[in-house]
């Protein structure tokens, strides 16, 4: 605690990041007045206002805040950091919602292509990583940053480490977002997906993600429990790899410093293989492992009930991010990628049912002796439903590696229903199940705005799914078997565009889904909102009453 | 002590715990990637494969920009349905020079590896331009705009430059004539043709977009796509030499 005669100063973080902040906006200015294309000279302004916003808000902030920071302790009990959980998981809801609509409107623009305007910024093939990066990193890195400073916190009851490394990270990674989404609608791509934003962008999210490690880490450091919670051990792996995959898959070379154009140093064979290896691993340990993370946590403490098993936990997670690493080669069967990997990937992609089927299990069975709240309690119903969705999606995946079952589902539509069973159940659904735990909490509300409210959204969401994975489970069925239809004279039985005019009502039944998806998830977000509007106040425990002297 | 207690040395320890799965992620990928830099029966050896015009470079620029990977892929799989549809399957040397592959992973829209010389220009500027002006059925979205933007001549070399420290074996002689070159090719009537066509084998020269004047992007697009898949000749090609 400080003396009463100690003035207030700056401390180091809040005048070196302020300095640091101003000299980007300068390095900003410069590279906007020189940039060689527009795009590049738009997000270099959009930078430099962002620096110049956080030098204001850091100086602003030192006036306002008292002489010593927040305490790590009141009262012997921790002092959690809940405003970066706020910031975050507001966020997250707000890209969902942006991005489940946008994921809308491409599903209806392949129903209707007049809906494409003919348009640069309003095209399928811009609009696509818009979806996929706003749904995956957007609303899912959301919910992952959130949650992971609020487990690791709680498991470790410690106070979040730093002062504004904290706000760097969730604020910086949103501005990540918003770079990288502009980006695509104005044609700045690497043209690898899921890995689209161009190279400055990839460099403000290594420094992003470098921080976010160390605040977690340094959390960890500080911890009063002697073990590490195993919701913390995913979390780990996830960031930690997909700082390793980040780094592996983007090293590019700009044209200029002061262009958005790059290369990839990676060409052809290898490229498609750094790719997939990326590709798949982003799968395996931003949508699965940080998300079995909050499966851990979210589940037993929503139950009340203690994990399942311990040990089968320490099985799990060993087991499931060595196997995962190897599995991205399935994503080029019959490829002009050697037959060597192909094998080597989908054997490892076959075994890998095992520790995720181990997973699911010792999520589920954490419900025994907790099954009737599955009655009761919708948000804990969503929660359960996800890992059920994780179970059936971590067959047909392997399922779908084998490579002669690739042979027909590959290139098609089956691909996209798997990825949404995954996606929206599994992701969507403990995404959703977390939120409605952790906002009462982080805002210190008694309960949910409407427990009715999640009931509908809970069941909403379900018909969405069954439809939109149901549809393209047919389409691409369909589709797979009409490419290799035969006549019985020999030749093939359908052109191509016969098999695009054969998928119209799925994809018509598929938006449909989506767009059901979509009212769920406004239907939640303003329960959450008045959950914090005019949710009655969390009463704070009884401080400790001291002890006689 | 039994492997349940030892285990606690990671879950009492952050930094081994971070080490350990470091250790434990890095070896599928070393496993699988690493032997594909230096194996070299990885990419099959063929004549006939070379880098991309610069007019091809500045179309595959606008293939990369718009996306088209998302429902076109460029990668027929040695599946006797596929070579009959789109003709001898892909070999890894044909793209060996593609920074960055454009393999996709979806056929929204057929596979594009070998559409080159499939259909005349004019077809491509009525079809990019209006995809059902020529296929009613198609779910394409039309890209009327890329006859309006001119290629800028002058920025190429720069692309060329860089794509040349990545890899991609660009002569000084191509890069010096990038700009002239780029112009050349989309104008039959250009001084320059014949020494474009011997700096790049094998290259088409033909106004793409039947409009007269700078390139533009349709110009730029289309000399890619009817350059894909026509560089191997696979009359000649050796397919037991590459047998893997």
């Amino acid at each position: 605690m400080s003396q009463p005669s100690i003035s207030k100063s700056m401390t180091i973080g809040e005048s070196g990041l302020a300095v640091v902040f101003a000299v980007t906006a300068f390095l900003c200015v410069i590279a906007s007045a020189k940039a060689l294309d527009a795009p590049f000279a738009f997000h270099a302004a959009l930078s430099a206002a962002a620096s110049v916003a956080a030098v204001f808000v850091i100086i602003n902030r030192y006036f306002e805040r008292p002489v010593a920071l927040p305490p790590a302790e009141i009262n012997g009990r921790p002092n959690y950091n809940m405003g970066p959980i706020k910031f975050s998981a507001f966020m997250a809801m707000f890209w969902g919602i942006a991005g489940f609509l946008v994921g809308l409107i491409i599903a209806s623009q392949l129903a209707w292509p007049a809906l494409n305007f003919d348009l640069p910024w309003t095209s399928f093939g811009r609009l696509r990583p818009l979806h996929t990066s706003a749904v995956i990193f957007a609303f899912g890195g959301n919910v992952l940053i959130a949650t992971s400073f609020y487990v690791v916190q709680k498991s470790c009851r410690a106070r979040l480490a730093g002062d504004l490394a904290p706000w760097f990270v969730v604020v910086g990674y949103n501005f990540f977002i918003l770079i990288a989404g502009t980006g695509y609608l104005l044609g700045v791509t690497q043209s690898k997906e899921y890995a689209e934003p161009e190279w400055y962008a990839d460099l403000w999210l290594t420094i992003v993600w470098v921080v976010y490690l160390l605040v977690f880490l340094a959390t960890i450091f500080k911890r009063k429990e002697p073990h590490i919670f195993v919701a913390n051990w995913f979390y780990l792996a996830f960031i930690v790899t997909i700082a390793v995959l980040h780094l592996g898959n983007n090293p590019a070379l700009p044209v200029s410093v002061f262009g958005s154009k790059s290369y990839i140093a990676w060409g052809g064979i290898q490229d498609a293989m750094f790719q997939w290896w990326y590709g798949h691993n982003a799968v395996g340990f931003f949508l699965t492992a940080g998300f079995l993370a909050i499966m851990y946590y979210f589940i037993p403490k929503r139950a009340e009930r203690p994990i399942y098993s311990y040990r089968l936990s320490i099985i799990h997670f060993w087991a499931l991010i060595f196997l995962y690493i190897w599995a991205g080669p399935h994503h080029l069967h019959y490829t002009a990628l050697p037959d060597w990997t192909q094998t080597l990937g989908m054997t490892f992609s076959i075994m890998l049912w095992m520790p995720s089927w181990g997973g699911m299990i010792n999520g589920l069975m954490t419900l025994s002796g907790a099954w009737d709240k599955l009655r009761t309690d919708p948000v804990l119903r969503m929660l359960v439903v996800s890992v059920a969705f994780y179970g059936m999606s971590t067959f047909e995946g392997p399922m779908m590696s084998i490579k002669v079952v690739n042979s027909l589902s590959h290139y098609t539509d089956w691909t996209i229903g798997h990825v949404h069973s995954g996606a929206l159940g599994w992701v969507g659904f403990v995404s959703f199940g977390a939120l409605y735990c952790l906002v009462p909490w982080a805002w210190n509300r008694k309960r949910l705005y409407s427990l009715k409210l999640v009931n509908w959204h809970f069941w909403i969401a379900t018909l969405g799914i069954v439809l939109y994975i149901s549809a393209m489970w047919v389409s691409g069925i369909l589709q797979g078997l009409m490419w290799r239809a035969y006549t019985s004279l020999g030749f093939l039985e359908y052109s191509f565009i016969e098999t695009v005019e054969a998928m119209h009502p799925f994809y018509i039944i598929r938006a449909a889904g989506g767009g059901l998806f979509l009212i769920g998830a406004l239907i939640m977000a303003y329960n959450l909102w008045m959950t914090v509007r005019v949710g009655e106040q969390e009463v704070q425990m009884p401080v400790a009453l001291q002890p006689a002297e | 002590m039994s492997f349940w207690t030892r285990h606690q040395v990671f879950e009492k320890n952050s930094i081994i715990l971070v080490v350990g799965i470091l250790l434990v992620i890095a070896i599928g990928g070393l496993v699988e990637i690493t032997p594909l830099f230096y194996l070299k029966s990885t990419i099959e050896k063929v004549d006939g494969v070379r880098p991309y015009t610069p007019l091809e470079l500045a179309g595959r620029n606008v293939y990369v920009r718009e996306g088209c990977y998302l429902c076109h892929s460029q990668m027929v799989r040695p599946l006797r349905d596929e070579v009959e549809r789109y003709g001898h399957f892909s070999l890894a040397a044909e793209s060996m020079f593609d920074h960055p592959f454009q393999w996709g992973s979806k056929r929204t829209g057929p596979d594009l590896a070998r559409v080159g010389a499939k259909y005349s220009d004019d077809w491509h500027v009525t079809h990019l331009t209006n995809p059902r002006a020529i296929v009613p059925q198609s779910v394409m979205p039309g890209y009327p705009f890329l006859s309006a933007n001119e290629v800028d001549p002058d920025a190429i070399a720069g692309d060329m430059r860089t794509l040349r420290t990545v890899g991609v074996p660009y002569t000084d002689e191509q890069i010096a004539s990038a700009g002239a070159d780029l112009k050349a090719q989309a104008d039959p009537d250009n001084a320059g043709t014949d020494a474009f066509t011997k700096r790049y084998a094998k290259a088409v020269v033909r106004n793409f977009d039947g409009k007269t004047g700078t390139p533009t992007e349709m110009d730029a697009l289309i000399a890619y796509l009817q350059m894909l898949g026509t560089l191997v000749d696979f009359k000649i090609y050796n397919e037991k030499a590459n047998l893997r």
